[in-house]
């Protein structure tokens, strides 16, 4: 089963509920976390992976050929983006604009355009505590992180795995949605507060429009009131957990320590939670 | 010759519009005559990215060999520079007046983007 | 010249353009702008740019997190003005007109085009409006003429009256292209409505990460402060962010939130900073009343009294004096 792990709004505790499932599950069952949130990766602070075998992930850019370009500039207005220039001759390109949609190549009638590629970030992968661990970087300044959310998603060279957990980026814009899809089941982690509520609201119409359905994990319980609770229960949404605000777990964290693994009774909470979503994709439930 | 020059308004006594890319209109002005064609760039400011793109090949298009602006960024001046065309910029005022003091020389030609990108 | 706008008209009869809300005088000194970001999320931004919003005076206030903005929550807003936000294009197929043939699909590199059944249990084609990128290339191989190709609505912006000053705000459609264009547009109107009002500051609450949205929130800002906490999370995304923003040449502050959480890594954030020229301007200690202010709809110095409720006024104080100091 395929598990995103998404909220909201940040800091609720998607990497930390990622990390420590996944550590929970590890000896039970083969496991893949795949660290989607590539413009701030945290799951690696945790797993601690001692491969550092990366590769780079590219996105193609246009390159026009210089000679067989007749500087007629069909290519530049048919660009909805503008990253090709028209000039009297040849056109400019500007690479960060490009979101490698193929229309320059299509239009051109001289069949002057083929397709280069430019690295954006990077993306790395393997074995770390039993879990297939794969997590991408995106370089700073780069606009477009969807090429290295899907490379970090290919599971072609992954051994075989029976769950999936992909740790989402915050929000609902367009990495966050890059990352949910094709998921069996979203888990929205939330914290009881008014800005985590306001959040909330914003995760669960997302996955309802993706047609994936959702549970939600009250990470925090303590800090702030009962909204949360009233939100999923007039939702029709289900609670599938409730972490309390625990200063051991806040302190394990910010020294990037997985709590599960060290505490028995936490880790036999997480399994108990994977079983009860395993039922869940199972059965198809639908929110 | 021909000047761009980016503005609040269609003619010669509107204000200059300070931002490249963004700016309400864009003047195409013949010197010495003052003929003024007034360019809307109300799709540039609506563009979901590269305005200053879009601006920029106006610019180009229109054949003038010259852009008056308050500040230019980046991707901007590189399209700028690479259509030949020489940036000039201004701290404001009316459309007349700033032709006026680029005619007498007065105003400094940029060597580079003056601010960063934005969208 | 082709595309929409580019039609060269006559200059116009009517006299005198009439003055662009984005043409200052010369003459005006611009308000400051103080940008305050987080890196990583969930480090207390948020609360923190409340606090400030609640001790500033004379200012305008901007919530740049468009993707989830959470400002507005605890300022109680009287909405005065709202627009939607329109930014490049998105592909639509007209059922009747589809002859079911493919070809854009197999065309659309974004996987935002489905076979699907129509009213009558036809099969045709249709556009994901999440997943369309707006290129117009469905449109282009279409032979049926079945694509239109119309101006997207990718959210709103609104500006609204609080306690503390006016509050430019935005919303993103869920899946939406996070470019940076509408974070532009709030500072743009902010920055409009700080000249109308003779505000000194634009108070900016930042976007999380270090993607267009947080560049665009940041570039020309007086000041940008980052809010960390004692976490190797904290450290790592606060490094990022230094990365992106002393890049672009802009003074950074650092403030370390729950900074009592771990001593040893705070003591790790300190030599972070030091070693990037960073000041520390505060360190705030966990408390759980701020929460409770975020509860009752308020921000934490307006919220009785407590020792982080001091910890920011003492920050703002410094920011404060960095802000006023004449533009080198």
């Amino acid at each position: 089963m395929k598990i995103a792990i998404a909220s909201g709004k940040g800091g609720t505790g998607k990497t930390t509920l990622s990390v420590n499932l996944a550590t929970a599950l590890a000896h039970e069952e083969s496991i893949g976390l795949l660290d989607c949130d590539v413009e701030e990766p945290n799951c690696h602070l945790y797993l601690k992976p001692a491969f550092d075998a990366t590769e780079p992930v590219g996105t193609p850019v246009p390159v026009v050929d210089q000679d067989a370009c007749t500087g007629c500039s069909l290519c530049a207005r048919a660009c909805e983006f503008h990253a090709l220039l028209a000039l009297p001759g040849p056109p400019l390109l500007l690479p960060e604009l490009c979101h490698a949609c193929g229309v320059c190549a299509y239009v051109c009638p001289e069949e002057a355009i083929s397709e280069s590629e430019r690295e954006i970030g990077m993306v790395g992968s393997g074995m770390v505590s039993d879990i297939y661990f794969r997590w991408g970087r995106l370089n700073i300044g780069e606009a477009r992180s969807t090429p290295v959310i899907q490379s970090v998603k290919d599971l072609s060279a992954a051994p075989s795995l029976d769950t999936v957990i992909i740790d989402a980026p915050p929000g609902v814009a367009c990495p966050a949605v890059e990352a949910l899809r094709g998921a069996d089941f979203a888990v929205l982690v939330t914290e009881p507060t008014p800005f985590g509520l306001h959040d909330l609201v914003l995760a669960v119409q997302t996955a309802r429009q993706m047609s994936i359905p959702c549970g939600v994990v009250i990470n925090r319980v303590g800090i702030g009131d009962k909204r949360v609770d009233e939100y999923c229960a007039a939702e029709n949404v289900p609670v599938l957990l409730r972490i309390p605000d625990d200063r051991l777990i806040a302190e394990a964290c910010s020294r990037g320590e997985i709590f599960a693994a060290g505490d028995a009774s936490f880790a036999s909470t997480l399994r108990a939670f994977a079983s009860d979503l395993r039922t869940r994709t199972q059965e198809r439930i639908t929110t | 010759m021909k000047i761009a020059i980016t503005a609040a308004g269609p003619d010669l006594s509107s204000a200059v519009d300070q931002r490249f890319g963004r700016g309400r209109y864009l003047l195409v002005v013949d010197l010495p005559e003052r003929t003024v064609q007034a360019i809307d760039n109300q799709a540039g400011r609506n563009a979901a990215q590269g305005a200053g793109i879009q601006a920029a090949q106006s610019v180009i298009d229109s054949g003038a060999a010259v852009l008056i602006s308050g500040h230019c960024g980046p991707k901007a001046f590189r399209a700028l520079k690479a259509g030949g065309i020489e940036v000039y910029l201004t701290s404001g005022g009316r459309v007349d007046e700033v032709l006026s003091q680029f005619e007498e020389g007065k105003l400094d030609l940029a060597p580079a983007a003056d601010v960063d990108g934005h969208w | 010249m082709s595309g929409p706008g580019y039609e060269p008209r006559p200059a116009a009869s009517e006299s005198g353009g009439a003055a662009s809300e984005y043409a200052p005088a010369a003459s005006e000194p611009a308000p400051r702008q103080l940008v305050v970001l987080s890196g990583k999320g969930g480090t207390g931004k948020t609360s923190v740019v409340a606090a400030f919003a609640a001790l500033a005076t004379a200012k305008v206030l901007a919530d740049c997190d468009v993707d989830a903005a959470d400002l507005h929550l605890v300022l109680d807003p009287a909405l005065r003005h709202r627009e939607a936000f329109m930014s490049g294009k998105e592909a639509r197929i007209v059922p009747d007109r589809c002859s079911a043939c493919g070809d854009c699909a197999d065309h659309c590199r974004f996987d935002a085009i489905r076979l699907t059944v129509d009213g009558h249990g036809r099969s045709v084609y249709a556009v994901d409006p999440i997943a369309c990128e707006g290129c117009g290339f469905c449109t282009r191989v279409c032979t049926s003429g079945a694509v239109e190709m119309l101006d997207a609505e990718r959210g709103e912006w609104f500006i609204s009256d609080t306690r503390h000053g006016p509050l430019v705000h935005a919303r993103l459609n869920i899946g939406g292209e996070n470019s940076g264009k509408l974070v532009t547009l709030v500072r743009e109107r902010a920055a409009s409505l700080a000249r109308e009002t003779g505000a000194g500051l634009i108070l900016v609450d930042g976007p999380p990460g270090i993607g267009c949205p947080v560049i665009a929130s940041v570039t020309g800002a007086d000041l940008v402060l980052a809010v960390t906490e004692p976490t190797v999370s904290g450290a790592h995304d606060l490094e990022r962010a230094a990365e992106l923003v002393q890049g672009f040449g802009l003074t950074l502050a650092v403030c370390i939130n729950k900074a009592d959480l771990n001593p040893d890594m705070a003591e790790r954030i300190r030599e972070v900073c030091a070693a990037r020229g960073l000041p520390v301007v505060g360190e705030l200690s966990y408390d759980t009343a701020v929460v409770k202010a975020q509860v009752e709809g308020k921000s934490i110095v307006e919220h009785g009294g407590s020792p982080v409720a001091d910890q920011i006024r003492d920050m703002w104080k410094i920011l404060k004096h960095r802000l006023e100091r004449p533009k080198e």
